[in-house]
């Protein structure tokens, strides 16, 4: 397979997740946006790993990592977003505005 | 390629989509209608079904046990790769994953500690 | 055969673990987790204990530190590196996280009020300088991302503290925005990678020397490196997030943030930028100088305006992240662009937290605030504060005008260097702008001062209750005043040692 066909998916799936991140509301769902952006990023590791013939699979636990660490940072996120919704009944982004963005 | 191989499978997928329509249909023609509430109810394995009132979301504590599923389990895909070359590694691997278990170890007793697992 | 039985049959080569290396960062992980552990099997635990154990690991950090100090070498494979950077960093940045003890464990409950605040913020505050540290010895892209993470994950915590709401949001804030940029500089990483074959500073440096090698794949890995970075070190365009985060989280998470994230920040930058991909220096100098000089004017330009006095900081604190970038833009070529961002990063630190620790002190004259921006930070909070509090109000003036960079105070010499090394490397432009921003920031840094001297106190001055006992602010301002002002009046020492930092590993 091309290299560059992994690339253009990742590319796309890193774009959705901008998409997301800057077009939602829900703080949720801009934490699923952003699990899509790492995600584009193991798919472009992964990928370049393979193209690359790594032997030390450099790639594959980069991937690994990102792994780990993002589901870290969602248990971090929803946390706080729960802090949030248990305080002021909701997690859209907008309406938490005491500060001025 | 021989397309007959899958001959078995495609009689299969048929037969079993066939056997789903014909049981809900006969059931529905053959079983006898008499609704209660209980049987309206939902089905939550025996437990007493929890209310959902209209636009209310699942409890707190369900999203918090969910997150602390995740942040443990998926430590897991470290001790994949070092089972599959656990024999090469030897001595070292199993002091360097001893370290990184205990870790998680000690974040499980914080946890405890903490009244993190506590369900009420 | 299959593959992996074939693979299943060569020995392993082990890699060898050093552990004296990383000794330091031993010491602040086990003191987090022994921390860790006090804090589950003992929560009554008073803050005074606790302080004093995490004071303890960063007093062993800070001895191991000293004993490594001549070790120049690279350990891990080369994913850590000793050299200049890394001790200079280290010290940094331990005695950043001594002040920011202090800061926490006088809080901001007064005699006989429950504490707001959980204990667990003493072992987050040492994972955080644990990240920091292990960020600023970092030699593979692998140990800058898990190091980032490590820092960032405390810090999104400790930003949300307190049950104040404004900190709430400024954590979640802080969380999106810096969970965004983590992305975008993995994406980078992984660019680079691929241009590259492998995530070794050393190696990607050798890589970027190969002209064979794919320049569009490398030049976008380094671009979106620079977002990742630039968002982290707060410099505009992605400096968005600051103000809000640094006026919504309690006072000592802010005063931390803002100065050992900002020495870990630039660090890595300068090790990455200046180090590794310093063959690269034509392509990315004009985007860092685009930057600083953005960066500088818009910081500069936004704290004129503000009314509180943590706003305002955030704001100088994104200007000053522009006077380093003119470093980092000019350590490529210039060594001693190393070396003056380093001691750039050493006096910023102190001035800076200093600064903070004052807003601290005076959230707690006045009656506690309950609405829910929460700390008293505006600028009306400060009026006649000579008449009531003359040695808070003269530390402050100390440390705003080493904000300034005014001579004698250490803030003076550390642009004074910074700026010769921009002229040294011809960015004699970049330089000009940067006087220009420290002229119009002048203006915001002083009239702190006229409110502060000139201005009467409004209100009944009765109404205002003590501040309490300060004892450990009071030595955390003692320290961070002694040090803006020893700094300035004997530079040369640490503008030596700064040199030391010169030579980068990679």
């Amino acid at each position: 397979m091309p290299l560059m066909y992994p690339l253009v998916f990742a590319a796309f799936l890193f774009s959705a997740g901008v998409y997301g991140v800057l077009a939602r509301r829900n703080a949720v769902m801009v934490l699923m946006s952003i699990e899509l952006m790492l995600n584009a990023v193991n798919v472009n590791l992964v990928a370049f790993n393979a193209y690359l013939r790594d032997e030390l699979v450099s790639g594959q636990v980069f991937a690994l990592f990102v792994i780990a660490v993002a589901a870290a940072e969602v248990g971090i996120g929803l946390a706080i977003v729960l802090l949030i919704f248990r305080n002021r009944e909701t997690v859209n982004i907008d309406e938490v505005d005491l500060l001025r963005w | 390629m021989n397309l007959g191989a899958f001959a078995p499978i495609l009689a299969m997928l048929v037969l079993a989509a066939a056997f789903a329509v014909l049981s809900i249909v006969v059931s529905a023609f053959l079983a006898p209608h008499r609704p209660t509430r209980a049987k309206y109810s939902a089905y939550e394995s025996g437990v007493e079904p929890g209310r959902l009132p209209q636009g209310e979301r699942y409890p707190v504590k369900f999203y918090l046990t969910a997150m602390l599923f995740v942040v443990f389990d998926v430590e897991v895909i470290f001790l994949y790769p070092w089972a599959v070359v656990f024999r090469q590694l030897g001595v070292f691997g199993l002091v360097q994953m001893g370290i990184f278990v205990g870790l998680i170890l000690i974040a499980y007793i914080y946890d405890w500690k903490r009244g993190g697992l506590e369900w009420d | 055969m299959h593959p992996l039985a074939q693979a299943t049959t060569q020995p392993l080569p082990l890699p060898e673990v050093d552990w004296r290396a990383i000794a330091p960062e031993l010491a602040l992980a086990v003191a987090g987790v022994v921390l860790l552990l006090v804090v589950a099997f003992w929560p009554r635990a008073g803050r005074g204990v606790l302080a004093g154990l995490t004071l303890a690991g960063l007093a062993a950090a800070a001895a191991l530190t000293v004993w490594n100090w001549d070790l120049e070498r690279v350990a891990f494979e080369g994913a850590v590196s000793l050299d200049g950077i890394t001790r200079y960093a280290r010290a940094v940045l331990l005695a950043v996280g001594a002040l920011a003890t202090l800061m926490v464990a006088q809080g901001d409950s007064r005699e006989g009020e429950p504490d707001d605040s959980p204990p667990e913020v003493f072992p987050l505050l040492l994972f955080a300088l644990l990240g920091m540290v292990l960020l600023a010895a970092a030699s593979d892209l692998l140990v800058v991302f898990i190091a980032l993470e490590i820092l960032s994950l405390s810090l999104y915590v400790m930003a949300g503290e307190t049950r104040r709401l404004a900190a709430q949001e400024a954590a979640m804030k802080y969380f999106l925005l810096g969970a965004f940029s983590s992305a975008f500089l993995l994406y980078g990483i992984a660019l680079c990678y691929g241009a590259t074959g492998s995530t070794n500073l050393l190696e990607i440096a050798d890589a970027t020397g190969d002209p064979t090698a794919d320049g569009t794949l490398l030049l976008a890995g380094v671009g979106l490196l620079a977002v990742g970075f630039l968002f982290k070190v707060s410099a505009v365009p992605f400096h968005m997030w600051t103000p809000d985060v640094y006026q919504g989280t309690p006072t000592p998470v802010a005063a931390f943030m803002a100065a050992a994230t900002k020495v870990a920040g630039f660090a890595v930058f300068l090790r990455v930028f200046a180090g590794a991909l310093g063959g690269l220096v034509v392509s990315w100098r004009p985007v860092i100088a685009g930057a600083a000089v953005l960066t500088m004017l818009v910081g500069a330009a936004l704290a004129v305006v503000q009314t509180d006095l943590k706003r305002m900081l955030a704001y100088s604190s994104i200007s000053h992240a522009g006077y380093l970038l003119v470093g980092v833009a000019a350590a490529a070529t210039v060594p001693a662009g190393v070396s003056a961002s380093m001691f750039y990063l050493l006096t910023y630190a102190f001035m800076v937290m200093g600064a903070f620790m004052v807003v601290q002190y005076v959230s707690r004259l006045g009656p506690p605030d309950d609405d829910a921006i929460g700390e008293r930070s505006s600028l009306e909070d400060y009026r006649g504060l000579a008449r009531r509090h003359p040695w808070a109000a003269g530390l402050l003036a100390v440390f705003m005008l080493a904000l300034t960079g005014i001579p004698p105070l250490s803030g003076f010499w550390a642009k004074y260097y910074v700026f010769l090394a921009g002229i040294e490397a011809g960015l004699t432009w970049l330089v000009v702008v940067a006087v220009i921003s420290s002229v119009i920031s002048a203006f915001f840094y002083l009239r702190v001062l006229v409110v502060a001297y000139l201005q009467e106190p409004v209100g009944d001055p009765g109404a205002e209750t003590a501040p309490g006992r300060t004892p450990a602010l009071g030595v955390a301002l003692g320290l961070a005043g002694l040090l803006t002002v020893a700094i300035g009046l004997a530079p040369e020492a640490l503008i030596a040692a700064a040199r030391s930092a010169e030579r980068i590993l990679g």
